[in-house]
């Protein structure tokens, strides 16, 4: 053997132990990803919502939310129910808002009998779903809060939105499971003393979300936890089919309450639709903000010209709906949410697909924890707002 | 009951949906197997099973870019009713012809969704037919990623395969479930064990005189 | 020197006194923080009452909350490193004692008048981090590990500031020992006049700030509790601790906020003392013996007004992220402090 040869040999030898230390302080190196199961009962999710995380130290390699927790069947239940039961059920979708629930199915209804309720009660509806509106979306505000540590700002949204609750439970007897809407109108009138009232707590709620401005939205802590955070692009939000402040917040100026003609007095009055350029968790918060504010604007307009006459259609005693299909869908607190009723001219509904706001809102939640740290897995949740009746259904 | 027959150009609206459908006309060809357009209301199209993702990406083309939802429904009627019976009793002789709804249908089942157009605010309901044999169409996962979750929902609650979908898990169900509930021929089991009281609305409507249209019971 | 103790009682008592002194110098504050701020001042900032039913205002609501603690059962999760899972609360709550134990209350009401006493407590006040890293890893659960981990870091970032804030006020005061730095305030002079003394707040404004926001960190309160934070790991390390250990933990997180607070009195505001000038007091020897009861009133004073700063901060604050915290730390206070450190030692020089 000549030398050369040795020495190739011993390179290779040589080579081949730095491979094999370098290998060795890559094992050793090595970081291991680590599931973290953040729910089915943890204090972030409203409801029982679970995320498995898989997680590279703190930040998220992949997360899928795993639903079905709270699945209740709603769309075969209301096979078995008649048109007026069918209220009770959707009540219970996003139940913090619970008439907004009811106002799309029975206007679905309406539209296939041909009916229209009268001015009195569109009008009421409006201001009844508004206030549903601001019940909601103020207990976000709040909640809000508390993801990001804040522990003071939940207690003045449950502060200020009892005075909304109360004016509810005055009209409808059920602070959050009116049942109040029937084919046709309303069940009731408004009691006296409505209007006083509201306006006195639209004020207070102006005040709530100036308070808010100032105490969470101002605050630079908050501003740098969610600035940048969870950022939406206008086109993956419109084919995930986000809704309502989430799609709002990616710079699409949409909003049901405008852009379709239905039998409800949002046309009547003067207000704004709020967008934002930005699209990250900020905006989709500050979003909300803005339209709690519009809202109470939108119910003390419809309060200065509520029109007279009766709440409550001539509906028959037995309603049977005319064989058909009809698609309606209202811009509740949570977003687009959406019946697509099919009748056979019986009793109750043939089949009715519920398309509920936050079911899409949430389907994004792979897509956006890719790469997160585990705090923002909590801010973008937040502020996508979610409630977990509403995806489960 | 295709395309209405009443006159429909003098209203704004339909026009528009009429020339929705025309332009989809255009894109799919043939494809296009019945429509429907309710003057200032919606449009119903129906398009052949092998078009199905086709008329996705061309409605996407179309400026429908906004995602809604996608279902499917069982036009079969249900053998239970509606569980107002005594089961203990024999069951009641029903009506079991299938009968689509509209834009029609030659299937017991058929995938439904709707898209919608950011700008002008209009929307399409587009059906398929799905086969009895093999309920499989296209997925549209790769048209609109908001579709995945809509997909896995009508494949576990109606059993309607979806080709080229990543990941057809169940949604909602446990992974050994058998059956697919919102199939009509899937029993609601509390409905079978007792019959349900609250069938029969007894409550005094409102606003109009119970003796108006005859009474209940 | 110390008269009150070393003069006539034997030595056994001696140390009694001292161990009773320390647990009410622990205890005391931990108990009137919890009740006044968490309690109380938390729930009008809220909008709410708090406690009303035990005792007037709920002011036995702390020994209602004691006993419910002792009564709940002390559950060690099946796969936790049971040894090192009972410890942990207990090391944690150490570190408060050993702090406490060179806190001076008056001239002569002090535990142990060491000479080194600023070096010893910013030593003693990292043991709580073993206390927490080991709860958070012996637990066998994914969110005390992270929680554990979250505070390992987040405490070891800010005991560097907390340092260097501290390092302005020895260069100013001369002297390591805490007795000492009291003597130097409450006997100094603002260029000549010494009707206030020198609190070191007026010339250690920045440490001031500093050592407060430091404080906050260690404390693991709202714009840095990431090791507990609620809604992201339940609850940190402390998610599997029950009923006594809890407490502890509990416990031991106020009263380390009381501690603190007076340690900050004592570095910055003056501590036990009332400027010299007014009773015409030359050095320690002269004080009069009385100042080892009013020395200690006003220690608890100015601790309540530094506590209240803590939880007025702790309510109204959302929460930092992690990298967020540690940017905060490294970027910003690191070189603040050592600027101050530099400007204090050239004033210093030049004075």
């Amino acid at each position: 053997m000549t030398s050369t040869e040795s020495l190739i040999d011993r390179r290779q030898l040589a080579y081949i132990a730095s491979q094999a230390a370098d290998a060795r302080l890559n094992v050793e190196l090595e970081t291991e990803g680590m599931t973290l199961n953040i729910g089915p009962q943890h204090p972030a999710t409203h409801g029982t919502l679970r995320i498995i995380a898989h997680l590279d130290g703190e930040q998220v390699v992949w997360a899928e939310p795993s639903c079905g927790y709270m699945h209740r069947g709603y769309e075969k239940l209301t096979e078995v129910r008649t048109y007026p039961q069918v209220t009770s059920l959707v009540n219970r979708i996003d139940w913090l808002g619970s008439f907004a629930n009811e106002v799309p199915f029975i206007l679905a209804a309406e539209k296939l009998m041909g009916i229209e309720a009268p001015p009195r009660a569109q009008w009421i509806r409006t201001i009844l779903f508004e206030l549903s509106r601001i019940a909601n979306v103020s207990l976000f505000l709040g909640d809000l809060g508390v993801q990001l540590g804040a522990v003071t700002p939940v207690f003045m949204a449950f502060r200020d939105r009892e005075h909304v609750l109360n004016l509810i439970e005055a009209t409808t007897g059920g602070r959050f499971h009116p049942n109040f809407d029937r084919i046709g109108g309303l069940k009731d009138d408004l009691p006296a003393g409505f209007i006083d009232e509201t306006r006195a707590v639209m004020k207070t709620l102006r005040n709530f979300c100036t308070e808010m401005e100032d105490l969470l939205f101002g605050n630079e802590i908050f501003q740098s936890r969610t600035r940048g955070i969870g950022v939406i692009p206008k086109d993956i939000a419109m084919q995930y089919g986000l809704s309502g402040a989430n799609l709002r917040a990616s710079g699409v100026d949409w909003d049901l309450r405008r852009d379709q003609s239905l039998p409800m007095a949002w046309d009547k009055v003067d207000w704004k639709v709020w967008t934002h350029p930005d699209g990250d968790s900020f905006a989709r918060c500050w979003i909300r903000l803005q339209e709690v504010r519009e809202s109470t604007l939108i119910v003390d307009q419809l309060l200065n010209n509520i029109p007279s006459g009766p709440v409550m259609a001539k509906v028959p005693r037995i309603i049977k709906v005319p064989e058909g299909e009809a698609w309606v869908s209202t811009e509740n607190p949570l977003g687009e949410m959406g019946y697509y009723v099919v009748s056979k001219g019986d009793l109750g509904p043939f089949r009715t697909k519920i398309r509920s706001a936050s079911f899409n809102n949430i389907s994004i939640v792979p897509w956006i924890l890719k790469g997160v740290y585990v705090p923002d897995i909590i801010t973008i949740l937040a502020s996508l707002y979610f409630i977990l009746g509403d995806i489960d259904r | 009951m295709s395309s209405t027959d009443t006159p429909i150009a003098e209203i704004p609206g339909d026009t528009l949906r009429e020339r929705i459908v025309d332009d989809l006309r255009a894109h799919i060809g043939a494809d296009l197997v019945d429509s429907l357009v309710k003057p200032g209301d919606d449009v119903w199209v129906r398009v052949s099973t092998d078009a199905w993702r086709r008329a996705g990406v061309a409605l996407r083309d179309m400026g429908f870019e906004y995602f809604c939802f996608l279902s499917a429904i069982d036009w079969m009627p249900s053998p239970f009713g509606k569980g107002e019976d005594d089961p203990t009793a024999p069951p009641p002789e029903r009506d079991d012809t299938v009968k689509q709804g509209y834009a029609g249908g030659a299937t017991r089942l058929q995938v439904l969704a709707r898209l919608v157009h950011p700008t002008l605010h209009v929307g399409v309901n587009i059906k398929c037919d799905v086969s009895d044999s093999e309920p499989v169409v296209e997925s549209w996962v790769s048209v609109f990623a908001g579709a995945n979750w809509h997909e896995r929902e009508a494949h576990e609650m109606f059993g309607i395969g979806f080709a080229g979908h990543p990941d057809l898990r169940n949604m909602y169900l446990p992974t050994e479930f058998e059956g697919h509930p919102l199939r009509k021929d899937f029993p609601l089991l509390a409905r079978m064990v007792k019959p349900w009281p609250g069938i029969v609305d007894v409550e005094p409507m409102p606003g109009g005189s119970a003796d108006e249209e005859g009474d209940a019971e | 020197m110390n008269a009150l103790l070393a003069a006539d009682l034997p030595y056994w008592v001696q140390s009694l006194l001292r161990v009773l002194g320390g647990l009410v110098a622990v205890l005391l504050p931990a108990g009137t923080i919890v009740y006044l701020f968490l309690f109380k001042m938390m729930s009008f900032m809220q909008s709410r009452l708090g406690p009303m039913e035990a005792g007037p205002y709920g002011s036995m609501q702390l020994f209602a909350e004691v006993g419910k603690w002792l009564q709940k059962e002390d559950i060690t999760p099946a796969r936790a490193d049971r040894t090192i899972f009972k410890i942990a609360p207990l090391v944690v709550l150490a570190s408060t004692f050993l702090l406490v134990a060179v806190v001076p209350f008056g001239p002569d009401a002090w535990f142990t008048n060491f000479e080194a006493g600023v070096f010893y407590m910013l030593a003693v006040s990292s043991v709580s981090v073993l206390g927490i890293l080991i709860a958070g890893w012996s637990s066998a659960n994914k969110y005390s590990l992270l929680g554990g981990l979250r505070a390992a870091g987040q405490l070891i970032a800010y005991e560097l500031p907390m340092v260097l804030a501290v390092i302005g006020v020895i260069i100013q005061a001369g002297t390591m020992n805490l007795q000492g730095i009291v003597v130097a305030q409450n006997g100094g002079e603002i260029f000549g006049w010494n009707g206030l003394g020198n609190p070191y707040i007026l010339t250690q404004f920045t440490g001031f700030i500093i050592f407060m926001i430091a404080v906050q960190a260690e404390l693991t309160q709202t714009p840095f509790d990431m090791p507990i934070a609620e809604s992201e790991l339940v609850s940190g390390y402390m998610t599997e601790y029950s009923g006594f250990r809890f407490l502890t933990f509990f416990i031991a997180e106020f009263a380390t906020a009381g501690v603190f607070s007076l340690i900050a009195s004592v570095l910055f505001l003056g501590g036990w003392g009332v400027p010299f000038a007014w009773f015409d007091w030359k050095s320690i020897d002269d004080i009069s013996d009385w100042m080892n009861v009013v020395g200690p009133l006003i220690m608890f004073t100015k601790m309540m007004v530094l506590a209240f700063v803590i939880m007025w901060v702790r309510f109204s604050y959302p929460r930092f992220r992690e990298d967020q915290l540690q940017r905060f730390a490294w970027k910003v206070l690191i070189p603040i402090s050592l600027v101050n450190i530099m400007i204090t030692a050239i004033l210093k020089v030049a004075f």
